[in-house]
């Protein structure tokens, strides 16, 4: 019987050896170890093994019995990684195909910037005004202490609804309307269309759009619009961004500035960007003229504040390197796609 | 303002200072730069050479040959040029020489004939055509008289001089002129300025003896001086003054017009000077034009004049139009003996006006309406008469007439040095103020204790104390001002509208949606092309006085066109599909013609083409904009009559008796009418009442525990029955436990009666509590069958 039993582990050891897969090692298990398998008949047999030699042989049967079920166990394991990996190796494919196309769209540039300007300005504790794009003469030039005869007035600068009533050629009637509505403390941004009667070409368009300040409160000073002015360059265009304000004349602010920003095209080495100067003019600003604060009914005794406009076509221009303005109205949407 | 350097430095001393610290500063004090250049190009060994022989080429008629002496060499030259005499001095480029435009010149041989060099025109040393003097406009530049041969002809004429070219701010005309950014200078590096003195040394006589002026409209002209020189020796100015005057941008004329240019340029005050003898009378009158009167300016034009517009005269007829442009009848001619030098101050508005209507803007105009000091005249005559002598161009005769009915006395600004320092954010002494002030020549006096500050005549921008606050700002420095950021406590956020504006902007970007951005401004016909019945209140359009053109001329009252504009031009540009939406203003009058502003409504609409667009997957966009504003409990409600849109694929979203919008497959002559060869979809909603009914407030549902139970149902119905019917029958039927129900197949064709179609819907039963049994599912989905064939005569299939 031990002869046997020897044979019949030699056996199983080469049957499952060459089982090729699960199926084919299931078999085996079934053949050997199943109700009807060898090692049970083995057992069956044990009735004729004298009683005192029953404990040895039983061992030994069952010891064939563990043999053979860890090498089962065993080659299954074997078995099973071999044939994840053969089907993985099987299924593998070129990642360097195309992806599957999902349908997403895209924000218009310009309101890119916006947002990015917005997000700017409302971290810095501001809110957002808005007013019409139709608007009085009174609102876009008289409140704003523009002289009675000045060009920007005539029909060749502006379009004209009425005598009295245009499309608005800056955001800042919307700070008239703030300052005559509200109370200070006043800290608006204003964004917005506007309209100028220039003829389309690459450089100019009849529409465009600005975003305007204003801040208004006791105690409002120069330095605290060099101070916000700056914090906003370095946010919109890099930590190194360095500013520069440069004495201008506006008839709603006085004192007044433009604005120079590093270029950052160049980090103001110079390049063709900033026409080899190292500085971008981006914005013109000053402290709001007492003649329009007291129009609004802001006592410029008790009041100063300090606004300042850009225009956001210009900056999304330079931003993106576009280089021709009519392109931002075209709206071919391979060109909104890529913002 | 085009400023030669070398010039400006007869005014300030400023010699320690190189050009890029001048002009770097002067952008910091206000004075931006525009550009800078050199007089003369960048010549390179061009020298002052002496014609010693002229020949004629032997085999061309129209070249010569020359011998030019240039000191350490006599070379040989051939030359086209035909205002060349032996003894002429000239500017010779030799062999290697570099002129305007970066031209190299190398010796050669023309027809056979060796030439070592070439004459120099004013052209190829650099000068603009336009300013270049007539008698040298077409030939070699003749030097005035003998110059060291071989020196470089930039040095040998004292002519290699800078040229600035500043931005002026429409509030300081005071900076036109070369004195005034000799002040700027000197305030800018604390100078002095140093002003011309305008000595006669020797006049004879009186002014009054010679002419007389009478001003009969002293509104328009506050101020007439006059002085009057005699003798005069018409010539070519010296050249300094003639290559000043080139750098400034002006042609040389000869030496009274030179001078009365120069002078200008010098102060920014317009001169005049009339030929005495051809004035009627010996008298001016500065008078409005009579209707209908006509003067043939100094360009040989005749002109229209009015009464609005001021014209100088004599007692006969007109001689000038006052601070515009002078008559050809006065004018200064070879043969003048007499002149009459007019410094006037005019009205400005009145000269921006007559300048406009009669199309003629000059240098004199250009200046006027700007504004020049009431107190310049006396100065510049004085000016004009000291050069005059000085160049020997005449003699000048002794008193001035000034007419000069009221005077003007120097603004006086009281100001308070607290406020100064309020507004600039800087911590000024008054002491540092009055000195920083001194720099500008304003002199500060005490008057009852209070700082007050005396104006200098040229400064007509400075009238109130925050003036005084930008003056002090700027010769302070910008720069100088500290950093700070505005102290009181504010919070930055988005008002409600923004913040919905911003969710439905995303979720029409989550719905593959791009955004466009068009013109607030369209033609009236785009109301034509998208087939608006005549009498649809959009055609009440908001219309410009002065469009670019009829495709701009009225504000847009829907956004329909714009969309299928773009919708077109992306298709003609053989793209696909897209969808695209814009958000924006649609502009209502309130009455017409529009009296009040319009109302301005915002609207969003939304278009689509391509192979997997349809009505359906705009309606799909449309519910996830909806749904994220938290909208539900709106239908859609079939619209057969809207021209715009195909009949059978319309419908308008109805939301509790409002219609949110309208949205469909657009018609086919719409289509036709834009150039679009697909089907296109347009949804048109008013975001103004979807701003309104926006609800944000959610409430968490319990994910469902227990299983749900399908069924599948599909019917029979008559052809008119819509989807949402049979949904309504279903969901009120099947109550509570109904989760449910979706259409998930149409079909027609055989096995299908005409006139039906059979629908299938999918319908999930759930119970929060407990696992639902199929007897119970039953009971219901029976009563569901019974309902539907009892209402809508359906038939289970």
């Amino acid at each position: 019987m031990k002869a046997e039993l020897e044979q019949l582990l030699k056996r199983a050891k080469s049957d499952i050896e060459v089982a090729r897969n699960l199926k084919a090692l299931d078999d085996m298990r079934i053949k050997y170890l199943g109700k009807k398998g060898e090692v049970t008949n083995i057992l069956k047999g044990m009735k004729d093994v004298a009683p005192e030699d029953r404990p040895a042989m039983g061992k030994m049967v069952n010891d064939v019995r563990e043999t053979i079920e860890v090498m089962l166990e065993n080659y299954k394991e074997e078995k099973k990684a071999l044939e994840i990996k053969e089907k993985l190796a099987a299924e593998s494919i070129d990642v360097t195909m195309p992806s599957k196309q999902l349908v997403r769209g895209h924000k218009h540039p310009l309101n890119v910037a916006l947002d990015e300007v917005k997000d700017i300005f409302i971290g810095m504790g501001y809110k957002i005004a808005e007013g019409p794009e139709v608007d009085t003469v009174y609102h876009n030039f008289d409140a704003l202490n523009a002289p009675i005869d000045h060009p920007s007035r005539s029909l060749s600068d502006t379009f004209y609804i009425t005598e009295d009533i245009l499309l608005r050629t800056q955001t800042s009637p919307i700070q008239v309307r703030t300052m005559k509505q509200q109370k200070p403390p006043i800290k608006i941004i204003a964004p917005g269309r506007c309209f100028r009667n220039d003829e389309i070409d690459a450089t100019h368009s009849p529409m465009f759009h600005q975003i305007e300040g204003l801040v208004v409160d006791k105690n409002i000073t120069m330095a605290d619009l060099n101070g916000t002015l700056d914090m906003f360059a370095k946010r919109l265009f890099g930590a190194q961004t360095r500013t520069k304000f440069r004495p201008h004349y506006f008839p709603f602010t006085e004192p007044s500035a433009e604005v120079d920003v590093s270029c950052f095209k160049c980090g103001g080495e110079g390049c063709r960007f900033c026409s080899g100067s190292g500085w971008i003019e981006i914005l013109g600003c000053g402290m709001v003229h007492p003649n329009v604060l007291a129009e609004c009914g802001i006592d410029p005794e008790v009041y100063s504040g300090f606004a300042f406009g850009m225009g956001l076509d210009r900056i999304v221009m330079m931003k993106y390197e576009i280089d021709d303005i009519r392109i931002l109205f075209e709206n071919d949407i391979r060109f909104i796609k890529q913002f | 303002m085009k400023v030669p350097v070398l010039w400006m430095k007869d005014y300030v001393d400023i010699n320690d200072i190189d050009e890029k610290t001048l002009i770097e500063k002067l952008i910091l004090t206000g004075s931006n730069n525009e550009g800078t250049h050199k007089g003369a190009a960048a010549l390179e060994n061009v020298v002052v050479g002496h014609i010693t022989e002229i020949k004629q080429h032997a085999n061309a008629d129209k070249l010569s040959i020359c011998q030019v002496d240039t000191g350490d060499e006599v070379l040989q030259i051939v030359t086209g040029a035909t205002n060349i005499r032996v003894n002429d001095y000239v500017p010779v480029a030799k062999h290697g020489a570099v002129i305007a435009d970066g031209i190299k010149i190398k010796k050669g041989k023309l027809r056979g004939e060796v030439s070592n060099g070439m004459l120099c025109s004013l052209e190829e040393m650099g000068y603009e055509k336009s300013c270049i003097p007539k008698a040298f406009d077409d030939g070699i530049f003749i030097l005035d008289k003998p110059y060291p041969l071989g020196m470089n002809i930039l040095e040998a004429l004292n002519i290699d001089e800078t040229v600035i070219e500043f931005e002026i701010t429409p509030n300081r005309p005071d900076c036109l002129s070369v004195i005034g950014m000799a002040r700027e200078v000197a305030a800018s590096f604390d100078r002095k300025t140093q002003y011309p003195k305008g000595v006669i040394k020797s006049e004879t006589g009186d002014a009054h003896d010679y002419a007389t002026v009478e001003v009969t409209a002293p509104d328009l002209c506050p101020r007439y001086v006059a002085r009057i020189v005699r003798n005069i020796e018409i010539k070519p100015s010296p050249v300094w003054m003639q290559f000043r005057l080139m750098h400034a941008g002006m042609r040389p004329i000869n030496n009274i017009v030179d001078i009365t240019n120069y002078v200008m340029l010098e102060y920014g005050q317009p001169i005049h000077a009339f030929d005495l003898d051809t004035v009627s009378d010996h008298k001016i009158i500065v008078r409005r034009a009579e209707p209908n009167e006509v003067l043939t300016t100094l360009d040989d034009k005749a002109r229209a004049l009015n009464e609005d517009i001021l014209v100088i005269a004599d007692t006969k007829k007109s001689v000038g139009i006052a601070g515009i442009m002078g008559g050809g009848n006065t004018e200064i001619s070879p043969s003048t003996k007499n002149i009459l030098i007019e410094v006037a101050t005019f009205d400005k508005s009145n000269i921006r006006k007559s300048s406009k209507e009669l199309g003629l803007r000059t240098e004199a105009s250009s200046r006027y309406e700007k504004g020049v000091s009431v107190s310049l005249p006396p100065i510049v005559v004085n000016r004009v008469c000291e050069l005059i002598e000085l160049l020997g161009a005449g003699e000048v005769i002794g008193g001035m007439i000034d007419v000069y009915p009221e005077k003007r006395e120097a603004t006086e600004i009281p100001f308070r040095p607290e406020v100064i320092n309020n507004v600039n954010g800087t911590n000024l002494t008054l002491d540092e103020m009055i000195e920083i002030l001194q720099k500008l020549e304003i002199e500060t006096v005490m008057k009852a204790d209070i700082p007050t500050a005396v104006i200098p005549y040229y400064r007509l921008d400075l009238e109130k104390e925050i003036d005084l606050v930008e003056e002090v700002a700027r010769i302070y420095g910008y720069d100088n001002i500290g950093k700070t950021l505005p102290a009181f406590d504010a919070w930055g956020a988005k008002t409600n509208a923004q913040r919905i504006e911003d969710i439905a902007k995303l979720e029409l970007i989550a719905s593959g949606v791009d955004e466009i951005l068009t013109y607030s401004f369209v033609s009236k016909k785009d109301l034509d092309k998208i087939n608006l019945s005549e009498d649809s209140i959009l055609r009440n359009q908001v219309t410009l006085i002065n469009p670019l053109g009829e495709e701009y001329s009225c504000m847009r009252s829907t956004l329909m066109p714009n969309v299928l504009e773009v919708l077109a031009r992306n298709s003609n540009r053989k793209i696909e599909n897209a969808r695209i939406y814009e958000m924006g203003s649609v502009f209502l009058p309130k009455e017409l013609p529009v009296k009040q502003l319009p109302i301005e409504k915002k609207m969003l609409t939304i278009g689509c083409y391509g192979e997997h667009e349809d009505f359906f997957t705009l309606k799909g966009i449309v519910e996830n904009v909806l749904g994220g504003l938290g909208i539900t409990g709106f239908l859609f409600e079939k619209e057969a009559n809207h021209p715009t849109f195909h009949s059978g694929r319309c419908a308008n979203i109805i939301w509790d008796n409002h219609i949110l919008g309208t949205l469909g497959e657009v018609h086919p002559i719409v289509c036709e009418n834009y150039d679009l060869s697909t089907r296109a979809y347009v949804a048109d909603l008013d975001f103004n009442i979807l701003l309104q009914i926006t609800n944000e407030e959610r409430k968490f549902k319990a994910i469902p525990k227990h299983p749900a139970v399908e069924r599948d149902i599909a019917i029979l119905v008559k052809d008119e029955i819509t989807s949402y019917e049979v949904e309504k029958i279903v969901k009120e039927t099947a109550g509570v436990l109904l989760e449910s129900v979706k259409m998930f197949d149409v079909y027609k064709g055989k096995q299908i009666p005409d006139g039906y179609k059979s629908v299938a819907y999918a319908l999930i039963f759930r119970a929060d509590d407990r696992t639902l049994v199929d007897d119970e599912v039953n009971v219901i989905f029976e009563n569901v069958l019974k309902v539907l064939s009892s209402e809508l005569d359906a038939q289970l299939r």
